[in-house]
């Protein structure tokens, strides 16, 4: 054999060895990995595109061409994910990034299609946890018929940030005919809550072991998409959605309450709450109504529809305890106001500040 | 028992409400004043008041052991807490109270080591994980959380824990009632006893209530249910010539008190020669402080206080407010200059302050409702 035989045999050894995709076997995230090189790439791949990858995710451009068909208009939206602890009871950070951004689009009367996911990653994060997270977010993202088409990662130092840190957006189609909005709201109209209220707020409290309760008490992540289109289905004529994430179901009737300049009325012996909850807010002195909740939304409705709606909602999963809890009025207009089981009154005003609890 | 559901039942509260008004319509107007934060707070949360007849007015007293911290010891603790190597561990009600120019809030998000805890014994295991840090517990509160406060000083003396101390400013619940019933002007009828502090001390220390003043009191639950009863048994008692100390809250309080917490306060705190409270001025024998005993925990002891004596910015009314002379809507900055997000006083603060508890639940009064279709 000659030496220029050898010499390309080692050659072509090298070149196939460049082509071969790159091998992730870190334990831990370096800022290697955010560098945009080699182990980049392999992070990509062998982490991300290898759990939800497919279909536009792998063309690896720059961005997605998506096709956006005629009857319908795009809804839009973004969310930032920095929860801790960031796995706890019933879900993850990564089940968060996804059902957070997916409530935005449903409540808009959207279906959720398309979703960007972004991570900016500590150095030192175990891989193992990030994979975790990784596939919570497949799976989620299965669960709600989304596909991710794009995402982005970056690595900062030791104690430049918490962990990890998602960002979500969300594309989502909705028909052109679609009228729904706080203009729509009449007084009159039926307030609808899709579930029990102040899972989410509460189960990350407990979580945290700062307090030593013990109690069985899951997050309410999850996809509400199913329910928001039986709604739209079933009662065409619905005027409002949201989801009542931070600041509770509170802070969204107040955000209707002075974006429709109504007045919005809840009826305390109408809220369902777990007793595990209402246990738990009671021994810290805080208010369901301002809990935050991950898996819920609150629907206004014309009044002669509400039971409509509420049977629509009841027969999907993520809805099976919906309920009306208040209704739309012009006597306090841009005020919420809960009425107590015997005829008293209070105002429920918007948060200030962070839940301070009582001390005596 | 369901406590909190059979508490709000609220047959057995319509049951109390014809009661009430029933006895009402036979008797003058009538002034009551519940002395407890957590009351106030309760009356309000439930709308409570909305339920009572016109002639019966609820005087919010100065039970709110947060309201009637002065400015001065606001900024003793933020001293205290700016100190390098200083974790302040405090309740969360402690964080937004205005001091002279700066609250708990303020110096945490500049970067003081600043801790809300939900007991004192939390902020003695913080002290025993972190032993390069010097732990100190603001405590606060009447003879209801006093006991915890004790049980931790002696936990701490026990253990031997060197870095950590307390910052008390634990009051009493009688001489702030005594310094209110003495006030010139004040017209009351009654007293709807305070509900916590009465499972640490009993009911016999408010004999002087009937004895010397010749007014029904009644310790009351926090529930709308214990409420309404409380207020229906001073209107009974009023109705039948009596003036005693009754005790609606048997569930929970003893006559007789808690002896045993009585006795840890006795090992481990005496009382003040003096103390200033926010709007009553200096009352004597009214406050607590830890027993040479227990120097070496004393935070007082420890660090250099400023002291300084903080005055009220001119325009607050919170002493008026605390003592029941006014109602908060008569305070000439409610809802203008002093809201819950731009508190000038400490009534406006706490949830518990007649203030705050006012402008957030109370503003409104609602008409009769309208039923909503339900399935």
């Amino acid at each position: 054999m000659s030496a220029e035989d050898d010499r390309n045999k080692v050659l072509a050894r090298i070149e196939e060895w460049r082509l071969r995709p790159p091998k992730m076997t870190d334990e831990v995230i370096t800022m290697a990995h955010g560098a945009g090189g080699k182990a980049s790439q392999a992070l990509t791949d062998a982490v991300f595109r290898s759990t939800y990858g497919g279909g536009e995710l792998d063309r690896l451009d720059d961005g997605a061409v998506l096709d956006i068909p005629d009857d319908s208009s795009v809804v839009f939206t973004t969310d930032a994910f920095v929860v801790t602890p960031r796995v706890f009871p019933g879900g993850s950070i990564g089940d968060l990034a996804v059902n957070g951004t997916v409530n935005d689009l449903a409540v808009m009367g959207a279906t959720p299609t398309w979703l960007s996911v972004a991570v900016v990653l500590e150095e030192g994060l175990p891989l193992a946890e990030l994979r975790t997270f990784v596939a919570d977010i497949a799976t989620a993202a299965t669960a709600a018929n989304v596909t991710v088409v794009a995402g982005d990662t970056k690595v900062v130092e030791r104690g430049a940030a918490d962990g990890c840190y998602f960002t979500t957006s969300g594309i989502g189609l909705r028909k052109n005919d679609l009228s729904l909005g706080a203009e729509q709201v009449r007084p009159g109209d039926a307030v609808i809550i899709s579930g029990t209220f102040g899972d989410h707020g509460m189960a990350i409290m407990l979580a945290r072991g700062d307090l030593n309760l013990d109690a069985t008490l899951n997050s309410d992540t999850a996809s509400v998409h199913q329910a928001t289109a039986a709604l739209m289905a079933a009662v065409p004529e619905t005027r409002w959605m949201r989801d009542p994430t931070r600041g509770g179901v509170a802070s969204a009737c107040n955000e209707l309450a002075v974006a429709a300049n109504v007045g919005v009325s809840l009826f305390e012996e109408t809220f369902p709450v777990l007793p595990a909850v209402s246990g738990a807010c009671e021994l810290l002195g805080l208010d369901p109504l301002y809990v935050a909740n991950e898996g819920k939304f609150i629907a206004v409705v014309p009044a002669a529809k509400a039971n409509t709606a509420v049977e629509a909602l009841r027969s999907v999963d993520v809805s099976s305890r919906a309920t009306v809890i208040g209704e739309i009025n012009d006597e306090h207009a841009g005020m919420v106001v809960a009425h107590t089981p015997f005829g008293g009154s209070r105002i429920v005003d918007m948060l200030v500040g962070a839940p301070l609890p009582r001390i005596c | 028992m369901k406590f909190v559901s059979e508490f709000r039942d609220p047959e057995a509260a319509k049951i109390l409400i014809a009661e009430i008004a029933e006895l009402a319509a036979d008797q003058p107007a009538r002034k009551f004043m519940e002395a407890c934060g957590g009351h106030t707070h309760a009356i309000y949360r439930h709308g409570i008041e909305s339920l009572l007849p016109d002639s019966i007015e609820m005087v919010h007293g100065p039970g709110c052991p947060v309201c009637v911290i002065p400015m001065g010891r606001i900024d003793d603790a933020i001293s205290i807490a700016s100190q390098d190597g200083v974790t302040m561990c405090c309740f969360g009600d402690l964080m937004r109270v205005p001091g002279g120019s700066s609250t708990l809030l303020e110096a945490k998000a500049k970067g003081a080591d600043i801790r809300v805890v939900y007991s004192p014994l939390d902020a003695l295991a913080i002290a025993e994980n972190e032993p390069d840090r010097n732990v100190v517990f603001f405590a606060v509160g009447f003879e209801t959380t006093a006991p915890s406060t004790a049980i931790t000083a002696m936990q701490a003396r026990e253990q031997g824990v060197s870095n950590f101390s307390i910052f008390c400013n634990h009051v009493t619940i009688v001489p702030p009632m005594k310094a209110i019933l003495d006030s010139p002007g004040m017209e009351l009828d009654g007293f709807l006893g305070p509900g916590h502090v009465s499972t640490v001390i009993g009911t016999a220390p408010y004999q002087f209530v009937s004895r010397e003043y010749g007014l029904p009191l009644v310790t009351t639950g926090f529930e709308p249910v214990d409420i309404l009863q409380g207020v229906a048994m001073l209107l009974r008692q009023l109705d039948e010539g009596r003036a005693e100390v009754e005790n609606q809250y048997k569930r929970v309080v003893r006559d007789g008190g808690n002896p045993s917490a009585l006795k840890m306060l006795g090992e481990v705190f005496e009382l003040r020669p003096h103390f200033e409270w926010r709007g009553l001025g200096f009352i004597a024998q009214s406050a607590l402080t830890l027993k040479d005993e227990f120097a070496d925990w004393d935070a007082e002891k420890h660090f250099e206080l400023p002291g300084v004596r903080v005055a009220d910015p001119k325009a607050c009314q919170c002493g008026e407010v605390l003592k029941g002379a006014i109602r908060p809507w008569e305070c000439k900055v409610f809802g203008t200059a002093c809201t819950p997000e731009t508190p000038i006083g400490t009534c406006m603060v706490s949830s518990e302050g007649a203030c705050a508890a006012y402008f957030n639940y109370g503003r409104f009064r609602a008409k009769k409702r309208i039923p909503v279709t339900t399935e």
